[in-house]
């Protein structure tokens, strides 16, 4: 009984519970949904590992953007720096039709990822140093983004036809899984790490709550909030690389298109609050699987991709609504005179 | 005697954990210049936010003029006749003198704003406060007491019947005061109500009619001025009787401090802030700094602690020639600094009590070199003991302390990072009398059993004659005296800070 309150009261309970309520949607209404089965050259698939696969890249831009929000800022370029990251490495590797590498496709991805901390440290620059805030601040990068990742690609789509480079997003011969999720994991995992072994999760949130005590304490706020940043932008350069191997080319115009709103719903999901402070990376990792599994579901059930922002929106407000005080207490209220009301007519009843 | 303007009965207001309004009395009459007395968190700024609308009462009644009235915002209380001029001016600095005082509620002229009937107003009115300046000069042209009085000209003309002043000249000199006194006895002899709050004495000695003294959110008396003397006044702020005040005066066992100097600034200073401090601090010594609220004493302390660099002087510490450059580099010669506004610059309201306490040593240690948690609980549970701190676990949220158990856990973050000099800016605002006396003796007992340099800053004259060993007493963002050993006296501080020799 202890051990389920302590669950009910903890930051995951919400972003939990919301998931497994899509997934029991899920597998009532939708036909095989639970369904694994393995191909015939020995791969797994089926639409929970759909899911897993889509939601690789948004799992990992929210990482990122997980540690910026909870200083209390936002990085709204990482959509526009996947799709830089993607021009990079899809450029290096390059377009020839017989299949060959330009570049070493390990040069390329690290080139790319590069580019991705870059961008990072350049919104880190601009709100740490020069205190710009920080959704101007990235509103360069967002809408400039792009541009600049036309340029690279001459305005093209770049197809890349060099087989490795689809294994990123697909499936390497001989493994069961799909190599994003390994990448998504292995994200995960590195966060956890530095989570466990630095201060820095420590340093954010201090940053987050009262960056004029943590500055009093000795923390060097500007050099913690320049580093979130520049972390935001190595994840978004990791998810350049899955988002333009999953179709093969590079897509300045589409590449991570408003992937950017996703990452921090995925972490208003995941309990952590926009005003910064308290974080919380399970939450946020399970917001962004609980995304895509909406979004699947709704391709499942028909919708088409035109209407689904209603649908996120709709999500949204609901999100909203739970986390939000205010309403908590007006459904107490409620709820309350409610109770009131209904012993009142029990009593009139009597009478 | 006027006829009675404003009647508080039997207020109430109770905080989460705390009672800070108790069945307090207050009445205020016509033509009346009556001041609110008592320590800090006795309750006198509770009980003016409750007359001023900024926290409704909990019980109790307030009438005016015989009717009832409820002000649930500044506003509401203005439109009652209650206007309030705050410590810190809060005007606009970037609009002219009679934009300030009309902003809200402009005379209009065919739908446009009547510049040339405001400008007229405004001059005409501040030649009744004898003040003569442009009007249509922006207001940062002028010192910090003409803004006072424009603020003050602010709410006569909203007609005020009652007017509430809160510390108005802690950032005055005494030309400036005497002026803003000579306006206040005026709009007493216009029949106004005035509460006057300050924390000297002398000038409620000066100016003021009666005394309503309060102590822990209770009601100790109403009194007139002419009849009570300043040490009963004392007595029954701090509720000893006068002997035990006297006493109070009386040392306790200071320390004895080295001759080793840890520390000493040669005529330091920084642009607009600070100009030509001189200081040594030795080991085992208590240094206060004492002087009104914005005479500098709180940014030495800040250049002591590199939060801004100094433009004049040098720093040595154990006679090394320093660039303090920032927080980091004092925290690495071994100073600690507990800064004034526990609130704004203290605690991490969200994290633990322990996060609070080992951040300073965190951020010391560095990113990388994260403290094992064992040890961090290690360390909070013995920072929670040795400084009996009140918390429910080491994992309570520091925001859900009270006032003193959270000032002792910035003190103990400090104290974690093994410091040779500690800072302590107003380490006993705001927080009950025990806790305040256990911080002193703290204070005290760290110089003399760790041979630990303190600097004291605090605003009540006798803790500071208690447990300094010497007294840096500050005007104008100047150092203007030291006093040392027997010279250290309220009497004196006051001496040197009103300017006048012995």
């Amino acid at each position: 009984m202890g051990k389920l309150k302590e669950f009910t009261s903890s930051s995951l309970f919400l972003p939990v519970v919301a998931l497994a309520v899509l997934l029991v949607f899920n597998a009532i209404f939708v036909d095989g949904f639970l369904t694994i089965q393995m191909t015939e050259d020995g791969r797994l698939y089926g639409r929970l590992i759909d899911i897993l696969t889509r939601s690789s890249s948004l799992v990992i831009l929210a990482l990122g953007m997980t540690f910026v929000i909870a200083t209390s800022g936002i990085d709204i370029s990482v959509g526009a720096v996947v799709a830089i990251s993607a021009a990079v490495v899809c450029n290096l590797i390059g377009g020839r039709g017989d299949g060959v590498a330009e570049t070493p496709m390990a040069l390329a991805m690290l080139a790319a990822v590069g580019v991705g901390i870059l961008c990072g440290v350049w919104n880190g620059f601009l709100v740490s140093k020069l205190k710009i805030q920080a959704v101007v601040a990235t509103l360069i990068l967002m809408t400039a983004g792009r541009g600049i990742a036309q340029l690279m690609t001459e305005g093209q789509i770049i197809t890349v036809y060099y087989k490795p480079f689809a294994y990123i997003g697909g499936t390497i011969p001989g493994n069961i899984l799909p190599t994003n999720i390994f990448i998504a994991a292995a994200m995960v995992l590195l966060v956890v790490f530095i989570m466990k072994k630095t201060s820095i999760g420590l340093f954010v949130q201090s940053v987050g709550i009262n960056p004029t005590a943590s500055r009093f304490a000795g923390i060097n706020v500007t050099m913690v909030i320049f580093l979130v940043y520049a972390f935001s932008g190595f994840c978004a350069g990791v998810s350049g690389l899955i988002e333009s191997s999953l179709i093969r080319a590079a897509d300045a115009n589409n590449a991570g298109l408003n992937m950017e709103m996703d990452a921090i719903l995925a972490v208003a999901l995941g309990g952590t609050l926009l005003s910064g402070g308290k974080f919380y990376v399970g939450g946020s990792v399970i917001g962004a699987i609980t995304i895509q599994t909406l979004t699947t579901t709704m391709y499942a059930l028909g919708v088409s991709a035109d209407q689904l922002p209603v649908v996120k929106a709709i999500a949204v407000v609901i999100i909203c609504l739970i986390q939000s005080k205010k309403a908590q207490e007006m459904f107490d209220k409620w709820k309350a005179k409610r109770a009131g009301d209904q012993g009142l007519e029990k009593a009139v009843e009597k009478a | 005697m006027g006829k009675v303007l404003l009647e508080m009965r039997q207020i109430d207001k109770v905080f989460p954990g705390v009672r800070a309004l108790s069945k307090v009395d207050f009445t205020l009459r016509e033509g009346e210049i009556h001041s609110l007395m008592g320590e800090n968190g006795a309750g006198k700024s509770t009980l003016v936010k409750v007359l001023t609308g900024v926290y409704p009462r909990d019980g109790g009644t307030v009438t005016m003029e015989g009717k009832e009235i409820f002000p649930r915002t500044p506003k509401e209380a203005q439109e009652c006749g209650i206007s309030t001029v705050y410590q810190e001016v809060n005007l606009c600095a970037n609009l002219t003198v009679a934009e300030n005082i009309f902003i809200g509620r402009e005379p209009r002229k065919y739908g446009f704003i009547d510049w040339k009937t405001i400008n007229h107003r405004a001059a005409e009115l501040l030649h009744t406060l004898n003040v003569d300046i442009d009007v249509t000069k922006t207001l940062d042209h002028y010192s910090v007491a003409i803004q006072q009085m424009i603020a003050i000209a602010r709410s006569i003309d909203v007609s005020a019947k009652i007017l509430i002043l809160d510390e108005p000249t802690s950032s005055l000199d005494e030309e400036e005061t005497q002026r803003l006194f000579k306006i206040v006895r005026k709009l007493k002899d216009q029949g106004m109500g005035i509460i006057f709050i300050s924390h000297f004495l002398e000038q409620i000695y000066d100016l003021c009619d009666r005394i309503t003294i309060l102590r822990n959110g209770e009601l100790v008396g109403a009194y007139d001025v002419a009849t009570l003397p300043k040490l009963d006044l004392i007595a029954k702020m701090v509720g000893k009787d006068v002997s035990a005040v006297r006493d109070m005066e009386v040392a306790a066992e200071k320390s004895q401090p080295s001759d080793e100097v840890f520390l000493s600034a040669e005529h330091i200073g920084a642009t607009g802030q600070i100009f030509d401090v001189d200081l040594k601090i030795h080991k085992g010594e208590v240094l206060g700094f004492a002087g009104l609220l914005g005479s500098g004493r709180t940014e030495t302390a800040e250049l002591l602690f590199g939060v801004h660099p100094i433009s004049q002087g040098e720093i040595k510490i154990n006679g090394k020639k320093l660039d303090l450059k920032d927080p980091m580099t004092a925290m690495e010669q071994k100073i600690a600094f507990c800064p004034e506004d526990r609130k704004v610059a203290g605690i991490i309201g969200d994290l633990s009590v322990r996060e609070n306490i080992i951040l300073a040593m965190q951020a010391k240690d560095g990113i990388l070199k994260h403290i094992p948690y064992k040890e961090q609980v290690k360390i909070a549970d013995d920072c929670i003991k040795l400084l009996s701190i009140k918390v429910s676990s080491r994992e309570q949220l520091i925001k859900n302390l009270s006032g003193g158990n959270q000032q002792k856990v910035i003190i103990a973050r400090w104290l974690a990072t093994q410091p040779e000099l500690l800072i302590l800016d107003e380490p006993t605002r705001g927080i009950d009398v025990g806790t305040k006396t256990e911080i002193q003796k703290m204070a005290v007992a760290l110089a003399k059993k760790r041979g630990m340099s303190v600097i004291f800053i605090s605003s009540e004259m006798d803790e500071m004659v208690r447990t300094c060993t010497k007294l840096i007493v500050m005007r104008d963002r100047r150092k203007v005296a030291e006093l040392e050993n027997d010279e250290i006296s309220s009497e004196n501080v006051m001496k040197a800070i009103a300017g006048g020799a012995a």
